[in-house]
């Protein structure tokens, strides 16, 4: 084998397995079961957006960290995903509360 | 095996001949796009403040719950999700150069994004005969701005996925060039985790 394709083979097997990928598409699916079921049941909707928001952003992690290769990749990767993302829910919150303020006035 | 050492391996070039590399050791391309997905985080982040800012600021109808279509969209996720999956296996079949399976999975990942545009072309169709026009109210302006923004994403990420795909065939992508495949993996994967906000924000938080 060249030295090509050992350092090639090396970068592939950094990533999960096909099982593992499979895996987390379960669990992916199981958490959107539980958002839509959540969703129809009356009982939970006092507790809906704590919930409903905790469970899409598992569903985030999960995605940006096996699929997206985030927890196998260079650590400069997760940053330049990180801060921009972090920026964008400061924009949200900032935008929500100034508006909301605004309105009250 | 370690996270240390996986994290090790990753930070080893692959030894592409045409690829550049910066003095971190990771390609250029390669954080060069992951600097256009976080200009996008940015991009959506607004587009979704701009929803929620002026959620429930409707004068008329129809509203949210009279329209949002639940059981339908839960499919549109659940689609794109699978393509999530379809395309980490596409990725996995080009770095370990089985290009049948790589092929398959390139295929049914882009076929899977275009049920998904077909989805919500029948969802805006079915909204427009139900009198929701784009300048209808404040909820119907923000909601196609953002998921028309969002699908149009989506139609880009399939026609690369397509090009992709014929790029196997003639020769143009092969083990020795999966970055490009990579690449496109993340921009479908962020598409991905686009919607995921989209559907808990707008669909089920009404």
């Amino acid at each position: 084998m060249s030295e090509h394709e050992t350092v090639h083979e090396a970068h592939a097997h950094a990533h999960p397995t096909a099982k593992k990928y499979i895996g987390i598409a379960i669990i992916l699916t199981i958490i959107t079961v539980i958002e839509v079921a959540i969703f129809y049941i009356p009982a939970m909707h006092p507790v809906l957006p704590p919930v409903l928001l905790s469970l899409s952003a598992l569903k985030f992690a999960l995605v940006a960290m096996f699929y997206m290769h985030l927890k196998f990749d260079h650590r400069l990767f997760s940053w330049v995903f990180v801060v921009p993302m972090c920026f964008a829910t400061a924009i949200i919150l900032a935008l929500l509360t100034l508006f909301s303020l605004s309105h009250r006035s | 095996m370690s996270d240390a050492a996986v994290a090790t391996m990753g930070a080893v070039p692959a030894a592409h001949d045409d690829h550049h590399y910066t003095s971190t050791g990771q390609s250029s391309r390669k954080i060069v796009f992951w600097t256009f997905i976080g200009s996008e985080c940015m991009f959506f982040g607004s587009l979704i403040a701009t929803y929620l800012i002026y959620k429930g600021k409707s004068l008329e109808g129809p509203m949210p719950h009279e329209i949002l279509n639940i059981p339908l969209t839960s499919f549109s996720a659940f689609d794109l999700l699978m393509s999530s999956l379809t395309m980490v296996l596409a990725l996995a079949g080009i770095q370990r150069a089985k290009m049948g399976q790589a092929r398959l999975w390139l295929a049914v990942t882009a076929t899977l994004g275009m049920v998904f545009v077909g989805l919500q072309a029948y969802e805006f169709t079915h909204f427009v005969h139900e009198g929701l026009f784009l300048q209808k109210n404040l909820f119907a302006c923000t909601f196609y701005v953002l998921t028309g923004f969002h699908g149009t994403h989506v139609t880009v990420g399939v026609i690369w996925l397509w090009t992709l795909f014929i790029g196997t065939f003639t020769g143009r992508i092969g083990p020795k060039n999966d970055l490009d495949v990579e690449i496109c993996g993340l921009y479908w994967h962020f598409v991905d985790v686009v919607w995921i906000a989209i559907f808990t924000l707008i669909y089920l938080l009404q």
